[in-house]
C-alpha cells in the first residue's frame, strides 16, 4: 500500500458516519414528536450545543483557549437583533449575517491570537468580550443598554413557518441549523485542513517545519468558529425575541468551556454531549432546589471532572475496567 | 468504539427530560413566581418569596373560590433563562398568572411571551419606566419609575438646599432617577452643581465622592441599586463628606431596611424618600413585619413588600372574576384595584397598570436598640412621573 492510499482510507475512516451518530440525530429529531413539552429546553441545548462546537472548533482542534468566546455570541445576537427590529425580520436572513458579522469579528481579532503563549490568549479573548460588553452596555440607541434590545419581532422563517408559543418551530429551526453546521464542521475538521490544525496544536513548530503554516490556518479556523459562534446568538436572539446585555457577560464564555469539559474537546460531539448534560442537570436541580441549586451543580461538575478524566465517553470503559478489578489505562 | 455509550448517555437524558411531567387539578390555580435566587440579586429573591409566603400565611391559599398554588422558578437574574421559564410555566404548568422579576431586563424579556399567551404578569421588583409599555399585560406592584426621586427633589428644594450633585448607578434605572430628581429640582428653583454616574459593575465609589467633595455642594443626592447601599455608606463616611458639611439624600435603596443593620451609625440621620419602611406605623405593616420576621428570620424591606402586594392584586383580581382565569378578565379586573398595603394607602392606575403610592421621606434613627427609617413627611398619590406628564 502506497503512502497515499494509506492517507486517504485515514481521511475515510474518520469521515464515515458511526452508529451512534445517527442514532443521537434522530433520538433529535424525534423528541419533536415524543417530548412536546419539553421543545423550550431542547432549543436552549441546541442553541448551547452550537455555541461549544464553535468553541470546539478553536480549541479542540486548534487548540486556541479562549475565555471571551462570548464575544461572538453577543455579537451575532446583537446583530440579529438590531436587523429584525430595524431593517428585515425573516429568521434565516439574520442568521446569515449574524454569522458574516461575528466571523469578520473574528477576522479581525484573530490576528490577537496568533501572538503569545496560551496565558496571553486567555487574557487577549477575555479583553475583548470585555471591551464589546461595555460597548454594548453604553451604545444605548443601539443596543438598549443595561434595559437590553426588545422590540424584535420575527416573521415566519422563510416567510413558512411562524414560532409558536410551544416552541415546535423555534426547536426544529435551531435543531436545522445545528445539524448543518454539525455536517459542515464535520467536513473541516476532518479534511486534510483539520488534520493540519491538530497538528499545529500538537506541535505549531514542527508543523511549520513540515510545510503548514501555522497562521493561515488559524486565522482561517478562529474567523469560521466566530461565525459559528455568531449564529448561535443570533438563534438565541431570534427564538427569544430579546437581547439582554449578559449574552455579552463573562459568565457565558465560562459556562461553555465548562460544557466542552465535562463533554470532551476534540470530537465535536463533546460540545453536543456536554449541552445536554449540562442544561438538563442546571434545570433539574434549580427545580429541585431554587436556593441551593449552584451547591450541587458545583459539586457534581468536579465529581465529573475528576472522575471523568478528559472525556464523558470515557467513563463506562473506566467503570467497566474498576468494576473487573482491572487498571484503567487506555480508559480514554 | 464509543457507541453504545453514547447510546445509554442520551437515553439517560430522555429518560430524565420526560420525568418531569405536570399534574394539575381543575380547582386549583397556578401562579408562576420567577426570581432571582442565586447570583448576585439573590437577595431580592429572598425577600420577594418572603413577602409572598407572608401574604398566603396571613391571608390563607384561597381565593375567588380556588385552592393559590405558588410554582417558584429561579432565574439567576439572566433574561433568556426568565423567558424560557415563563413560557414552560405557561405552556406546561398551565399557570394562570406569573410573577416576580428582579430586574428591567428580566421584566422585558417576557413581554413578548405573555402578550402572546394573554397571561398577566405582575412586576414586583423592577422599576424601569419604559416596561409597562411592552405589554398589555403587564401590573406593578414595585415602583414607576423614578416615584421615589422626584419627591426628594421637593423636600430639597423646600429645606434650603440650593447647590446638589447627583450620583447614580450608570444603568436604565440610574439614569431614569438621575432625570427624575434633577428636572424636579431645576423646577423648584435648585441648582444641579454636577451629574456623576458610577459604574455598574465593581463599584469603587472613592474616586466619584472626591469629585464630590470638590464641588462643595450642599448635598448629594445618591441612588444605588439594591445591596451595594452599605459599600457606599462606609465610603462615604471615610471620604469625610459628612465632616466636610456636605448632606446625603437618597431614594431608600441607599438605606434599605435589609442593610441597614450591616451599615450601623453612619447611616444615622440620612434623608431618603421611598415607598417603604419597615418602621411604618400601622396595623397591616406591624402584621406583615412580624410574619416575615417569624417565618423567614429577615428583616423585609421593600422588596418583600412588593411580593406582599403582588399576591394581593392576584387574590382582588381573582375574587372581581369569581375564579375566571382567563388572562384578559384577570388584567382587566387589576385595574383601578385599591387597597392599604404594609406600605400605606395603593392602586392600580386602570390607564398604565403602574402602581401609584405614597413617597415618604425619611430619617435614618434608632428605635429599640436598632437603625430604622423613621417617616417624618408624605407626599401622597404619585404617579409615574415621566408618564403623568
Amino acid at each position: 500500500m502506497t503512502h497515499h492510499t494509506q492517507a486517504s482510507e485515514f481521511l475515510n475512516a474518520r469521515h464515515r458516519w458511526r452508529l451512534w451518530e445517527i442514532a443521537l440525530w434522530l433520538l433529535a429529531v424525534a423528541a419533536i414528536f415524543i417530548l412536546p413539552s419539553q421543545l423550550l429546553i431542547l432549543t436552549e441545548i441546541a442553541i448551547l450545543a452550537l455555541f461549544a462546537v464553535s468553541l470546539d472548533l478553536i480549541l479542540g482542534y486548534a487548540g486556541i483557549v479562549s475565555l471571551g468566546h462570548t464575544a461572538f455570541f453577543g455579537l451575532g445576537a446583537y446583530a440579529a437583533g438590531i436587523l429584525a427590529r430595524d431593517y428585515v425580520s425573516e429568521p434565516v436572513t439574520g442568521l446569515v449575517f449574524a454569522g458574516l458579522i461575528s466571523g469578520l469579528f473574528g477576522l479581525a481579532t484573530s490576528f490577537l491570537v496568533l501572538r503569545g503563549s496560551d496565558l496571553t490568549r486567555l487574557m487577549t479573548t477575555f479583553g475583548v468580550a470585555m471591551l464589546l460588553a461595555e460597548l454594548g452596555n453604553q451604545a444605548t440607541w443601539l443596543t438598549g443598554g443595561a434595559d437590553g434590545l426588545s422590540g424584535i419581532s420575527m416573521s415566519p422563517i422563510l416567510g413558512l413557518f411562524e414560532f409558536d408559543l410551544y416552541g415546535r418551530n423555534g426547536y426544529i429551526y435551531c435543531l436545522a441549523v445545528l445539524i448543518v453546521l454539525t455536517f459542515v464542521a464535520r467536513r473541516i475538521v476532518n479534511s486534510p485542513f483539520g488534520l493540519s490544525l491538530m497538528a499545529i496544536k500538537r506541535n505549531p513548530r514542527r508543523a511549520a517545519m513540515l510545510g503548514i503554516s501555522p497562521k493561515r490556518r488559524i486565522v482561517a479556523i478562529y474567523s469560521v468558529s466566530a461565525a459559528y459562534a455568531g449564529m448561535a446568538g443570533a438563534l438565541l436572539a431570534q427564538t427569544t425575541n430579546f437581547v439582554s446585555p449578559d449574552v455579552l457577560a463573562f459568565h457565558r464564555s465560562a459556562d461553555v468551556l465548562l460544557v466542552l469539559v465535562i463533554g470532551g474537546a476534540g470530537y465535536l460531539y463533546g460540545g453536543i454531549f456536554g449541552a445536554i448534560i449540562f442544561t438538563l442537570l442546571r434545570d433539574w436541580l434549580s427545580v429541585a432546589t431554587p436556593q441551593y441549586w449552584m451547591f450541587w451543580i458545583g459539586l457534581i461538575l468536579v465529581a465529573i471532572v475528576m472522575i471523568g478524566r478528559e472525556r464523558l465517553t470515557g467513563w463506562p470503559l473506566l467503570l467497566a475496567a474498576r468494576l473487573r478489578g482491572k487498571p484503567a489505562e487506555d480508559a480514554r | 468504539m464509543i457507541t453504545r455509550r453514547h447510546l445509554i448517555a442520551s437515553a439517560a437524558a430522555i429518560a430524565m427530560l420526560s420525568a418531569a411531567a405536570p399534574s394539575m387539578a381543575a380547582d386549583t390555580v397556578k401562579i408562576g413566581l420567577i426570581l432571582p435566587m442565586t447570583g448576585p440579586f439573590a437577595s431580592t429573591g429572598r425577600q420577594v418569596e418572603a413577602g409572598v409566603r407572608a401574604y398566603m400565611a396571613l391571608n390563607g391559599d384561597t381565593a375567588g373560590g380556588k385552592k393559590v398554588e405558588i410554582v417558584l422558578r429561579d432565574d439567576a437574574g439572566t433574561a433568556d433563562q426568565t423567558r424560557r421559564i415563563a413560557q414552560e410555566l405557561i405552556v406546561n404548568d398551565k399557570v394562570s398568572m406569573l410573577m416576580g422579576f428582579g430586574l428591567t431586563p428580566l421584566a422585558m424579556a417576557v413581554a413578548p411571551v405573555i402578550s402572546q399567551a394573554k397571561v398577566p404578569a405582575i412586576i414586583t421588583s423592577a422599576t424601569t419606566s419604559a416596561i409597562m409599555s411592552k405589554s398589555d399585560y403587564f401590573a406593578r406592584t414595585s415602583m414607576a419609575g423614578p416615584q421615589s426621586a422626584v419627591p426628594v427633589a421637593t423636600w430639597a428644594a423646600k429645606n434650603g438646599l440650593k447647590r446638589v450633585v447627583t450620583l447614580v448607578t450608570d444603568y436604565g434605572p440610574g439614569h431614569d432617577i438621575e432625570k427624575g430628581f434633577t428636572d424636579e429640582f431645576k423646577k423648584d428653583g435648585g441648582e444641579i452643581v454636577e451629574a456623576v454616574r458610577v459604574p455598574l459593575q465593581n463599584p469603587d465609589f472613592a474616586p466619584f465622592l472626591q469629585r464630590v467633595r470638590d464641588a462643595k455642594p450642599d448635598a448629594v443626592f445618591v441612588f444605588v441599586p439594591a445591596g451595594v447601599g452599605s459599600l457606599f455608606m462606609k465610603q462615604f463616611v471615610d471620604r469625610g463628606l459628612a465632616d466636610a458639611g456636605i448632606k446625603l439624600i437618597a431614594t431608600g435603596d441607599v438605606t434599605d431596611d435589609d442593610l441597614l443593620g450591616a451599615i450601623g451609625d453612619p447611616a444615622l440621620g440620612v434623608i431618603t424618600g421611598h415607598f417603604y419602611s419597615a418602621a411604618h406605623d400601622s396595623p397591616e405593616n406591624k402584621a406583615f413585619v412580624k410574619q416575615v420576621k417569624d417565618t423567614a428570620k429577615i428583616r423585609p424591606n421593600f422588596m418583600a413588600v412588593g411580593g406582599f402586594d403582588a399576591m394581593h392584586l392576584a387574590y382582588a383580581a381573582l375574587a372581581k372574576t369569581n375564579g375566571d382565569t382567563d388572562g384578559t378578565k384577570l388584567i382587566t379586573a387589576m385595574k383601578g384595584a385599591e387597597w392599604t398595603s404594609p406600605r400605606g394607602p395603593i392602586s392600580i392606575d386602570p390607564a398604565t397598570r403602574d402602581i401609584v403610592q405614597d413617597i415618604y421621606i425619611r430619617k435614618v434613627e434608632k428605635k429599640d436598640g436598632e437603625l430604622y427609617n423613621i417617616e417624618f413627611d408624605t407626599f401622597k398619590k404619585i404617579h409615574d412621573p415621566f408618564v403623568a406628564k
